[in-house]
């Protein structure tokens, strides 16, 4: 019982992680068609930022504010010069971002050196909690809540703003919205940035569970890309769901079935891909 | 005044050709020992790879980059921790820059990815950090001595202990699932258990681990301790996750070498008080060796020295020695390759090191136990277990004929 209990919210507060790391990447896929390759650099970029922040500052909510903010900076110039000249070269995109990916992780190594870092936990969510039987972390929890959080707020900013109209239209036929008289070019840029922010913001939330290190980037981009496939690229319901299906996955795979740890993560993906191509919620991307 | 002013031209260009011929007549004298030293400056490896350069250097800094009369020129490659980059840079080292003897790589899987190049070349070479078990017992290369001790070196005795100075009945292990973490937790359990301890529960996280949320979930409540071994950034993740779940107060950690090691533990807080390791190193050793040592890299790097910057130390300490039985003629390899091979260090950091016949120390063992003293955590010495082999107590020609420790092997028979 108590095991079943436990590694349930195990399961709730990872998918919860996953989300707030893979909703951007999602978002800028559905809109774009880019694969971000750069978007796990984001997260520890965002992290290692965040980290500086809060050691000088104290902040827990100026640190996420920072991690993100660098991250749009980032961001932003990535977008606007060097992924907007490639615009429609989808190989060349894949390979600018992986490139700038390691450019990233190396900018880091450099700045912060290779020492693994734990970001401290704030203050008002440190221990644990009673739920039944069992003693749980309130920080993992705390990371739940903001997933739903950030998941409602994109959901009214998608479904319920001309912003989100807009980004709509963009995702459903770029032509027609071209047509309509939509900036599609500041829409990209607009999006892009939205999406490094999630980046920025999930990885320094991440942090105090995950800790930052070199590698931090490349552990977490295919958990991305995972959840993105799985739930269907380009849409936000797909990431949600997807970043939960793969939290229990994940979490259950390594407690049961531990000889297949290293497949576990996969093997929805694989059996998604060949039932339903296009994951569980996506369109057909044309 | 036209004429005066060329002749004087001459006399400088005459005294430029002999300063630049100088360098080259000196070093035809004695050309300096070319010292190769295969690290990692880059990727997720690269925080060890800077405290074994740390390491090196303070060593040759404080000799003045002169061993036996001889300078040192030494040649740094960045192996990115991939052994197929670290077969090129070897490759480098050896054939363009003609290194005599070879300090690295850090890496267990490095150093196999070698083995047969260097045995090909025949270059000597001091493994720093790479602790693989098989390297010197089945798999003995004659040109390969080991300045550190083996994975299970230093948990054979924390077994022991476990058993009987902690009294400790049940435990869990999780540990890093390759094979470093693989022995370490074999060697565990070997002694630990005929010491009539249990090992109840084996529980193994990828290296790249998401989160261990799922697996502290599953450590048994019923257990007298758990034993983590990790490397890495891992054990700092490991034990900070551990805390929070509010389990560190419930059930001790005990720890592998680099669990808690002093290249992360200055990282760490409270969740690393009171766990309790083994290991061949510790920055709290009372020696005048080992303080004056940790007074210089602290004053040279404002931290404490670990696993890898010992280690690459020690490796120099081990050329150093050798170099003196040969006189410095390090071109005589085979005199070369002998001395190194029965170096015996009677002081150091470490305490006395003799080489066993595989090329693998005989060193001293430090129960170890994190504790906070001036307000920063350090390893505090509870128990030192003297001269231990790679063997601990065991007959080597038995050690060696039963198969190298695995995941299964030896077989945990009390699993619940």
């Amino acid at each position: 019982m108590n095991f079943w209990l436990i590694q349930s919210l195990n399961s709730m507060a990872l998918g919860g992680l996953f989300f707030l790391l893979s909703a951007g990447f999602s978002l800028i896929f559905g809109l774009m068609r880019i694969a971000n390759l750069s978007h796990g650099a984001y997260f520890m970029f965002g992290a290692y930022v965040g980290l500086t922040v809060l050691r000088a500052k104290g902040s827990f909510v100026l640190a996420i504010v920072a991690g993100a903010a660098a991250v749009v900076v980032l961001g932003g110039i990535i977008e606007r010069f060097i992924l907007r000249r490639l615009s429609g070269r989808v190989l060349a995109q894949v390979l600018v971002t992986l490139g700038i990916a390691f450019i990233i992780s190396d900018a880091c190594l450099l700045i912060w050196t290779g020492d693994p870092i734990p970001l401290p936990i704030p203050q008002a969510l440190r221990g644990t909690v009673r739920i039944g039987v069992v003693a749980f972390p309130i920080y993992r929890i705390a990371v739940v809540g903001l997933a739903l959080l950030v998941a409602g707020g994109l959901w009214m900013l998608m479904e319920k703003t001309r912003i989100g109209a807009m980004i709509r239209a963009g995702v459903d036929d770029m032509q027609m919205a071209r047509g309509l008289g939509i900036s599609v070019s500041k829409l990209f840029t607009a999006v892009f940035c939205l999406g490094a922010a999630l980046a920025g913001a999930g990885g320094v939330l991440g942090g105090p569970i995950l800790s930052v290190y070199p590698g931090l980037d490349t552990d977490m981009l295919p958990l991305a890309l995972v959840v993105v496939i799985l739930g269907g690229a380009g849409s936000l319901v797909g990431a949600f769901v997807g970043s939960f299906v793969i939290g229990f996955v994940y979490t259950f795979g390594q407690a049961l079935l531990p000889d297949l740890t290293y497949m576990i993560l996969f093997i929805p993906m694989v059996i998604v891909l060949a039932l339903r191509p296009r994951g569980l919620f996506g369109r057909i991307l044309t | 005044m036209k004429s005066q002013t060329r002749s004087y031209s001459w006399l400088v260009a005459c005294l430029l050709l002999v300063a630049l011929l100088m360098p080259t007549m000196a070093s035809a004298q004695s050309e300096p020992i070319r010292l190769g030293f295969l690290t990692i400056k880059s990727g997720a490896l690269a925080a060890g790879g800077r405290q074994m350069e740390e390491g090196l250097n303070l060593f040759l800094k404080e000799r003045n980059f002169t061993l036996v009369g001889r300078k040192v020129e030494l040649i740094t490659a960045d192996t990115a921790g991939q052994p197929a980059m670290t077969k090129n840079k070897t490759q480098e080292l050896v054939e363009r820059n003609k290194v005599h003897v070879i300090i690295g790589p850090l890496a267990a899987f490095e150093a196999l990815a070698i083995d047969a190049y260097i045995l090909q070349s025949q270059t000597p070479i001091i493994s720093p950090s790479a602790a693989a078990e098989d390297m010197t017992q089945r798999k003995v290369n004659p040109y390969f001595v080991r300045a550190v001790g083996t994975s299970a070196q230093p948990h054979h005795p924390l077994g022991e202990y476990t058993a009987k100075d902690l009294k400790y009945k049940r435990v869990a292990t999780i540990a890093d699932d390759f094979a470093f973490g693989h022995e370490i937790t074999s060697g565990f359990q070997r002694t630990f258990e005929e010491n009539g301890g249990k090992i109840v529960q084996k529980l193994w996280s990828p290296l790249n681990v998401a989160d261990y949320g799922s697996y502290i979930g599953q450590i048994k409540t019923d257990v007298d301790a758990v034993f983590a071994a990790f490397a890495g950034a891992n054990g700092l993740r490991f034990l900070k996750q551990y805390n929070e779940y509010g389990l560190k107060d419930r059930i001790p950690v005990l720890g592998a070498m680099t669990t808690t090691d002093e290249g992360i533990l200055k990282n760490m807080g409270d969740e690393a008080m009171g766990v309790i390791s083994a290991g061949w190193y510790t920055a709290m050793i009372k020696s005048p060796a080992n303080e004056r040592f940790v007074k210089a890299v602290n004053k040279e790097y404002g931290a404490d020295p670990g696993y890898y910057t010992m280690g690459a130390y020690n490796a120099g300490l081990f050329l150093e020695q050798a170099l003196k039985a040969v006189n410095g003629k390090i071109e005589d390899k085979k005199a070369f390759m002998a001395a190194l091979k029965r170096t015996h260090l009677k002081e150091g950091p470490m305490g006395e090191i003799i080489l066993d016949e595989y090329g693998n120390p005989i060193l001293n063992i430090y129960i170890r136990k994190v504790e906070r003293v001036d307000g920063k955590l350090v390893n505090s010495v509870l128990k030192v277990y003297p001269k231990v082999s790679q063997f601990w107590t065991y007959n080597p020609k038995e050690f060696l004929a039963a198969p190298v420790y695995t995941r299964d092997y030896p077989p945990a028979r009390n699993l619940e």
